[in-house]
C-alpha cells in the first residue's frame, strides 16, 4: 500500500517557492512534515510483528510488538507471523487473536479489514470489536433464534440478507464462546 | 460465506458494505453484558437538530435523534 512515505518526506516544490517569495523566513511546517516516515522493510526477518488495530472511537493496540495475531478473514481463519507476505484481507464476524507468548488476548470483531504490509506492519480496521469475556451467551441464543425465525417470515430479497446476517453474526458469537 | 462467489448474498440483496457492517456492529453491541452495553449503544447515538428556512428565516427547528434500535 502507497501510503506513508518510506523516507521523512520533504515538500520541496512548496520550499522553493517559499524562499523565492519570503526569503528572510523559514518555511512553516506542512502536515507532510507532520507524517511519521513508514518504517523500511528490513533485510532479514523481524522477531515481532507490529500490530496496530483501530476502531472508529478508540485506538486498541499501537504499534504492539506481538508474536502472532490469526484473523477471521471472509477466506478463513489467517495467522499473521512477521515476514508474512503483504496483503489485504476483508474480516468476517469472528475472533481476532493477539498472541504474545503466552499471553493471548481475544476480541470479537464485527466485520472491517486488516492491511499486513511487507515490513512486518499489520493494520486491523473494524466497525465494533469487544472482549469475549464481554459477550452475554444469553442475548446471542436470544438472538439466533429471533433470526432463524425471521429468515422464514421474510420476504423481501433485502430481509432475507439483514436476517441472513443476524444468523451469521449471532452463530460467529455463539462460537466465539463454545470455543 | 463463498470467497470465490461473484459477490456475497448481502451485496446481491443490494445493500453497501457500509451498512453491512453496521448491521454486524449493531447486533454485535446488542448482544454485550451490562454494563458494556448501555457504554456501547450510547457512543452509538446520533442527534441532530434540523431547521426549514422559509423566505428568510428559520422555522421551528426539529430535532432528529437516532433510538435504540
Amino acid at each position: 500500500m502507497a501510503d506513508v512515505p518510506a523516507e521523512a518526506a520533504v515538500d520541496t516544490d512548496f520550499e522553493e517557492k517559499w524562499k523565492k517569495l519570503v526569503p528572510n523566513l523559514e518555511p512553516p511546517k506542512t502536515p507532510l512534515s507532520f507524517m511519521r516516515p513508514r518504517p523500511p522493510t528490513p533485510s532479514a526477518i523481524p522477531s515481532k510483528l507490529t500490530v496496530n488495530f483501530v476502531l472508529p472511537y478508540k485506538s486498541e493496540l499501537s504499534a504492539k510488538e506481538v508474536d502472532m495475531v490469526i484473523l477471521p478473514a471472509t477466506t478463513g481463519q489467517m495467522g499473521v507471523l512477521p515476514g508474512h507476505v503483504a496483503t489485504i484481507a476483508e474480516l468476517k464476524p469472528g475472533i481476532f487473536s493477539v498472541h504474545d507468548g503466552n499471553e493471548v488476548s481475544k476480541y470479537f470483531v464485527s466485520s472491517g479489514f486488516a492491511f499486513v504490509h511487507a515490513n512486518s506492519v499489520t493494520d486491523v480496521v473494524a466497525v465494533e470489536a469487544v472482549p469475549v469475556e464481554h459477550i452475554d451467551p444469553e442475548l446471542v441464543q436470544k438472538g439466533l433464534a429471533e433470526f432463524q425465525q425471521k429468515i422464514n417470515s421474510a420476504t423481501t430479497d433485502l430481509a432475507k440478507a439483514e436476517a441472513q446476517i443476524g444468523i451469521d453474526v449471532h452463530s460467529a458469537l455463539n462460537s466465539a464462546l463454545t470455543a | 460465506m463463498a470467497s470465490n462467489a461473484a459477490a456475497p448474498f448481502w451485496r446481491a440483496a443490494g445493500m453497501t458494505y457500509i451498512s453491512y457492517s453496521n448491521i454486524c456492529a449493531s447486533l454485535v453491541r446488542g448482544c454485550l453484558k451490562e454494563p458494556h452495553k448501555t457504554e456501547a449503544l450510547t457512543r452509538e447515538k446520533v442527534h441532530f437538530s434540523f431547521t426549514q428556512w422559509k423566505s428568510g428565516k428559520p422555522e421551528k427547528p426539529s430535532i432528529i435523534s437516532d433510538t435504540v434500535e
